[in-house]
């Protein structure tokens, strides 16, 4: 396999096991029963964040446009869908800034409760992800800019889209068990 | 590859930086091979540090009721003895040997990241800069290596230790993933032609599941720490029990991460003995694939025992019950590791150089650790045991007799390779006996205190039955070690300067490493010889009877 994508593999793992560590504190809160009164996921506005989340669910589908532009070796498609990828990360992030800012002003924060403090880390460590990926994205974009992508293949664009889709995945699953799962149990 | 460059070649010329070229070129340097010296000598110097202060526990110990050290000192000393002993000088001298030897072992040029090699090298130095100036600012982290909560709550404490203990972990545990993932990248990629996978060294392939290893296992830690310091900087609740958090949740993952750091600290050790082993006995290693199998086993089963450290907090018979026979099953392939290499010995030339001495007291040490550790396993033991000096001594029969004596066999055995000298045997020798005499001194009659009762972490005893007098022996020991380590270095110092010169391949060893020069050049090798077997340096020497012309299982056993 190519060097820098096996990297980028086992960079995900770490990743993964990282998120899922969160995670299982997030769960065992949940479930166990010392979590105690207060706020919970029934504070949450599940209809606003899924709608954000839409946004950063169809980058998954430009960046990859974008790979595809690439293999063509279209460069104004490049720049294209590389900018719209940036632009949907930018939506959902402001999304997640303004759900923050309501919770907060509702005195929801990292220190009210077991909530609190799970959700904000785990959004938290998404959003960190989310925007490192937007400054690489933009650095790419840059680069296609400055006409340095000639195709039909970049590994940095490969492994910078693969980055992406973990993030969005791991969205998927933060998105249903934080907001999804409560509305149904 | 990539078909754009990230940074445009240069056009004039760029300033030569050789390694003969003062500071810079070691702050600069990306080369694996400064890079690896670079964490070794850093790692020695942190061992001098976290020695010292064991010699403060020793001379504080070494009468009922001193007064050497304030209990809130002893406190300090002892959490950033353990912690140096493990993130900063074991784990990373670890890392440093495989960072130096796996592109020689596999005929690369270098690492495959060399910038990221660099920058955990950074990590690891500034995480731990970062862990010895909480001395300066106030004070040093009171709670012990592994940081149970809730002790590292405010409340517990009045200094800012936890924070630079937690900031400088988080960072060398981040230098220390980028390690595994680059070792991992390397040897699945990098490999010279022809050399397949199950053709590496046994130091490479150890390495290579370590790497695996690390990637699996230092997220946990990270992710600790993260929760630790969100709990402490931001006032959240994960690991306090008086408002909802739950200490017990720290506990597990704070050991899903530590158990298999043993394991992170250990393989590159087995790794070093199933090298030194079979070249100063004569004979190859006997059961490489065994080896191999039972490196990757042992792996796999770290992660399924790690709750053996928590059967005091009282978990459930049925859980503790699953976590005992695990425990006890990873003896089995541990075991098959000394039988490995007892075999290996057995029937050899055998050749008693200080590496092979080392090596020889690394599977006798490593035994005792080991059979001291299945006892743990044993779960009513482990609760008479637990918390007491049997556990002390066991993990250092493990860490320093185990581990550490497996890395001065490495040391031994390389340094040559390294640095075109040869250490002095006479002077290693007499390092070799003081140091394997002073460490049994010290730490075989910390099992006798500690079934005693004499708890660990504890700044001073009552005179009862003895404990003066076992005390007192163990610190003569600790001295004696001292002052081993202290003619290790001199012999280090003086071989620098005028050891004998070595040639490229002074022990008559069959890996890649001893085909090129002593020191390795710049680029590492000019040539490489043609891989068709573990062991390309013999085939090469004896064409006649090369090893790719025997059947793969029919393992040699005549010495040669």
């Amino acid at each position: 396999m190519e060097k820098n994508r096996l990297g980028m593999l086992c960079f995900i793992a770490t990743e993964a096991i990282f998120f899922g560590m969160l995670l299982v504190a997030y769960l065992y809160f949940r479930f166990s029963s010392n979590g105690g009164p207060g706020p919970g996921p029934k504070n949450l506005d599940v209809a606003t964040t899924a709608f954000f989340s839409l946004f950063l669910f169809s980058s998954s589908f430009t960046i990859w446009q974008a790979e595809r532009a690439l293999h063509r070796q279209n460069r104004n498609g490049v720049i294209l869908w590389l900018v719209a990828t940036v632009v949907l990360g930018v939506i959902f992030l402001s999304g997640q800034g303004l759900e923050w800012s309501k919770l907060i002003a509702e005195d929801i924060t990292v220190s009210r409760n077991t909530f609190g403090s799970t959700f904000f880390t785990l959004t938290g460590f998404h959003g960190l992800h989310v925007l490192a990926g937007l400054i690489m994205i933009s650095m790419l974009a840059g680069f296609a800019i400055a006409g340095w992508f000639k195709g039909p293949k970049s590994v940095a664009l490969d492994v910078i889209s693969l980055y992406w889709h973990f993030v969005d995945i791991v969205w998927v699953v933060l998105l249903t068990i934080i907001y999804l799962i409560p509305l149904v149990a | 590859m990539s078909d754009f460059t990230l940074v445009p070649e240069p056009t004039a010329p760029l300033p030569k930086i050789t390694e003969q070229e003062g500071l810079l070129s070691w702050v600069a340097s990306v080369d694996h091979k400064l890079l690896g010296l670079m964490y070794i000598g850093t790692s020695v110097i942190f061992l001098l540090l976290t020695g010292l202060e064991a010699l403060l526990m020793r001379i504080q110990l070494s009468s009922a009721r001193n007064t050497f050290l304030s209990p809130e000192t002893y406190n300090q000393i002892y959490t950033v003895h353990g912690t140096t002993g493990v993130f900063l000088v074991v784990v990373p001298l670890g890392l440093g040997f495989g960072i130096y030897l796996v592109p020689l072992q596999i005929g690369a040029r270098d690492m495959a990241f060399p910038r990221l090699n660099a920058l955990g090298y950074w990590m690891f130095l500034f995480g731990g800069l970062l862990l010895y100036y909480s001395f300066i600012a106030g004070g040093a982290p009171n709670m012990g290596w592994f940081a149970h909560a809730p002790l590292t709550a405010h409340a517990y404490n009045t200094t800012q230790g936890v924070d630079y203990w937690a900031f400088g972990l988080l960072m060398t545990g981040i230098g220390t993933t980028t390690g595994g993932l680059n070792f991992i990248v390397t040897i699945l990629t990098m490999r010279a032609t022809g050399m397949k996978l199950l053709q590496v060294p046994v130091f490479t392939w150890t390495i290579l599941v370590n790497g695996f290893l690390i990637i699996g296992t230092m997220p946990p830690l990270n992710a600790a720490l993260v929760m630790l310091i969100i709990d402490r900087q931001f006032g959240a609740h994960f690991f306090s029990p008086d408002s909802g958090g739950s200490s017990i949740l720290y506990q597990h993952i704070f050991w899903a991460f530590g158990h298999p750091e043993v394991y992170i600290m250990v393989l590159p050790a087995f790794g070093i003995i199933s090298e030194v082993l079979p070249v100063f006995s004569r004979k190859p290693l006997f059961g490489y694939i065994f080896v191999a199998g039972s490196t990757v086993a042992i792996s796999f089963l770290s992660y399924a025992v790690y709750a053996h450290h928590m059967f005091a907090v009282g978990l459930g018979h049925l859980f503790e019950a699953l976590f005992g026979l695990s425990s006890e099953l990873i003896a089995i392939p541990t075991g098959v590791k000394i039988f490995n290499w007892i075999f290996t010995m057995w029937g050899g030339k055998l050749r008693f150089t200080v590496s092979m001495l080392y090596a020889i007291a690394f599977i006798i040490l490593f035994t005792i650790g080991g059979i001291t550790g299945v006892t743990f396993a044993v779960i009513p033991t482990d609760w008479q045991t637990t918390d007491s000096y049997y556990v002390v001594a066991h993990l250092h029969y493990v860490a320093f007799g185990g581990i550490f004596f497996a890395i001065m066999s490495g040391f031994y055995y390389w340094f040559p390779k390294a640095t075109g000298r040869m250490l002095s045997e006479r002077l290693g020798k007499w390092n070799f006996w003081l140091i394997f005499i002073g460490f049994n001194i010290t730490f075989f009659i910390q099992h006798f205190l500690g079934l005693m009762g004499m708890p660990r972490r504890v700044y001073s005893y009552p005179d009862v039955a003895n404990w003066s007098l076992f005390n007192l022996i163990s610190t003569i020991g600790a001295f004696m070690m001292a002052f081993a380590i202290l003619l290790f270095l001199i012999n280090v110092v003086i071989s620098l300067t005028r050891g004998e010169r070595a040639s490229d391949n002074p022990w008559d060893a069959w890996t890649l490493e001893w085909a090129t020069s002593s020191p390795p050049p710049i680029e590492n090798f000019h040539t490489i010889p043609p891989i068709r077997s573990r062991r390309p340096l013999w085939d090469l020497a004896h064409p006649e009877d090369p090893d790719w012309n025997r059947s793969h299982k029919a393992e040699r056993s005549v010495p040669q």
